[in-house]
């Protein structure tokens, strides 16, 4: 399956990739009244510091321990994409505890998110790789195991 | 066709069938199931008292999921005997279920000490099943007044569900302090506030000694009077029926990496078995979601003759309360390294090059990168722990193991 990835050597740091999530995610049609002045809540994040930076969002593991941990079974594995049923969640942070990239994180409302590839929320292909300028990320099949 | 049997039905039950399942299509499998539910996330039950979830949304897994996996699941039954030899298990009202493989994923049982006067009390609850967790909805009223025995997880838990339905509650526990069995004075100080802040009252290195139908009489002297009693003192695992058949046994069954028994083809998983922890090298029980659906898992592939170990398992725990969360993990022995401030707290302790555990109470940001770790015995030579230690990032490892980590190779 297509999954995202990141080139640290051409990442700017610029963070425009969480802007972009956050935004493809908000449900609104504007970026300015979506997003501005307020604390936005990504599902991808740029890491690193001075020279090399890089974004980081969920890998969609082939063996995910977050569906292996949720507690409510919120989390699940449909055709390769790990996603979560905000509907279930509880927001006991156990799949935080779990996922080795850091890849969850509470979403404005106290409830679990984190990256579906922009499958599930109307905008069909990742906003983060759309969006990037030096086109750091990108989705493609490399091939892995999904 | 192979003949699969399942005894129980909580989050071990649901990951031995999608064990077996990975393994193999056509396997029989029953599941004995005592609880006449479907699996359920367990722990939600303090999350469905305090009203942020429901039972249509506790289900564990999908509504089809039995058929789905083409399960028997015969509800509201137990087994009450296992028959290693002519490998059968025998259900309650006599019949036999003959197998080639059973797990025994029985989980554990409340344990209630021989208190003095207990019979005297009318309104006394367990908190471990759905069916208790709507019991005691059921029982409790605006202006009840609760007592609840044990200041652990469950006891916890069930205060902060019940908070908003009840005048007063009041946890007491032997233990000096809260969450004993995970957290030091210290932790557990910072915990027992934010309870405290909430209206939960407490009397701890204090237990009860005798109860007198509304009146319990503790030991420091004080008689605390109450309208509804909880019992959440601790949780025995079930192992009785392994070892009844002759199976070893210590304080859970003891199960190997595959999660075999001393039994042949009786495999055991989740909350009733002990093994080994990969931080410290310990046999024990750990009674948790994660390690019960792994165990499980592990146990259904070997169980369809496939070949799966599961041998870095370790105590990990997410608790939260009104909002303050903690968490920890691994074994908390060796070098100590520690941050602290007002709000956050955050313990590290290494040896032989290793992390072995950590205690993180108000920032919890992507711990499982800690926990992965642990769990991974990565040497933190190769990785930056100065700067991991500050807050949990990726960047500490070196650019070609990102690669690898992100860059296409499966983790
Ligand atoms: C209030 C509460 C909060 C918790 N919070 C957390 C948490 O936040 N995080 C976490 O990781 N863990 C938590 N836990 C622990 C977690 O629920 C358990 O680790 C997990 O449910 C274990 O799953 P299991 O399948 O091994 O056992 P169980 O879920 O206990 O399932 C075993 C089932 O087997 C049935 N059974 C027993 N004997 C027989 C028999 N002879 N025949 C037929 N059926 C039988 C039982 O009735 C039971 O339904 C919590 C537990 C409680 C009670
Ligand atoms: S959330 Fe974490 S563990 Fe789950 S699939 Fe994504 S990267 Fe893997
Ligand atoms: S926080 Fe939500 S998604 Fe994560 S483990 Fe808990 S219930 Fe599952």
């Amino acid at each position: 399956m297509k999954r995202v990835y990141v080139n640290e050597e051409w990442c700017l740091g610029c963070h425009l990739c969480e802007y972009n999530c956050a935004f493809a995610n908000s449900g609104k049609n504007d970026m300015a009244t979506a997003l501005k002045g307020k604390r936005i809540f990504p599902r991808i994040h740029v890491e690193g510091a001075d020279k090399i930076t890089y974004a980081v969002s969920c890998r969609h593991c082939a063996d995910p321990i977050c569906v292996k941990s949720c507690i409510s079974g919120a989390i699940s594995k449909k055709d390769g994409v790990v996603c979560i049923d905000r509907d279930k969640c509880v927001g006991c942070l156990t799949c935080v505890l779990v996922c080795p990239f850091g890849a969850l994180a509470p979403g404005e409302d106290g409830v679990m998110q984190k990256c579906e590839l922009c499958l599930q929320n109307g905008v069909g292909a990742p906003a983060c790789v759309t969006g990037c300028p030096n086109r750091a990320i990108v989705y493609e099949e490399r091939g892995e195991e999904e | 066709m192979k003949r699969c049997v399942i005894i129980g039905n909580g989050a071990a039950a649901a990951g031995c069938i999608e064990g077996i399942r990975s393994a193999d299509a056509e396997a029989e499998i029953t599941v004995v199931s005592a609880e006449k539910h479907a699996v359920y996330g367990r722990p939600l039950i303090s999350y469905y008292l305090e009203g942020k979830t429901d039972p249509a949304h506790m289900n564990y897994r999908s509504a089809d999921f039995y058929e789905k996996n083409g399960c028997r699941v015969l509800y509201g039954r137990t087994a009450v005997g296992l028959d290693p030899e002519r490998k059968e298990v025998t259900l309650d009202g006599g019949e036999t279920l003959p197998y080639d493989a059973v797990c025994v994923a029985a989980g554990s049982s409340p344990f209630v000490p021989p208190f003095e006067g207990l019979d005297t009390v009318e309104k006394k609850f367990s908190f471990m099943t759905l069916d208790d967790a709507e019991t005691l909805a059921a029982a409790v009223r605006e202006d009840s007044r609760v007592l609840i025995v044990g200041a652990g997880l469950i006891g916890l838990k069930c205060a902060e569900g019940l908070r908003g339905r009840v005048g007063a509650i009041t946890v007491c526990d032997l233990a000096d302090r809260v969450l004993s069995s995970i957290l030091d004075a210290e932790c557990a100080g910072r915990m027992q506030k934010r309870l405290e802040e909430n209206g939960i009252g407490f009397l701890l290195a204090d237990s009860a000694v005798r109860f007198d139908k509304d009146v319990a009489y503790m030991r420091s002297g004080k008689e605390i009077g109450f309208d509804i009693l909880v019992l959440c003192v601790g949780v025995r695992a079930n192992t009785a029926l392994v070892k009844e058949a002759g199976g070893e046994v210590g304080r859970g069954i003891a199960v190997d990496e595959k999660m075999l028994t001393s039994l042949p083809d009786v495999y055991a998983a989740g909350d009733c078995t002990e093994s080994v922890d990969c931080s410290s090298g310990a046999r024990k029980v750990m009674a948790l979601m994660p390690n019960a659906y792994m165990q499980g898992f592990t146990a259904g592939v070997n169980m369809a003759g496939g070949e799966a170990r599961f041998d870095n398992a370790i105590p990990m725990n997410s608790v939260g309360f009104f909002g303050l969360h903690a968490m920890t993990a691994g074994t908390y022995e060796g070098e100590l390294f520690e941050e602290k401030t007002d709000g956050t707290l955050r313990r590290f302790y290494v040896k032989d090059g290793l992390l072995k555990g950590f205690i993180l109470i108000g920032d919890t940001t992507r711990t499982g990168i800690y926990t992965s770790l642990i769990r991974e015995r990565t040497p933190l030579a190769s990785v930056d722990f100065a700067l991991l230690r500050q807050s949990a990032t990726t960047a500490a490892f070196s650019p070609a193991e990102r690669r690898r980590k992100f860059g296409g190779a499966s983790k």
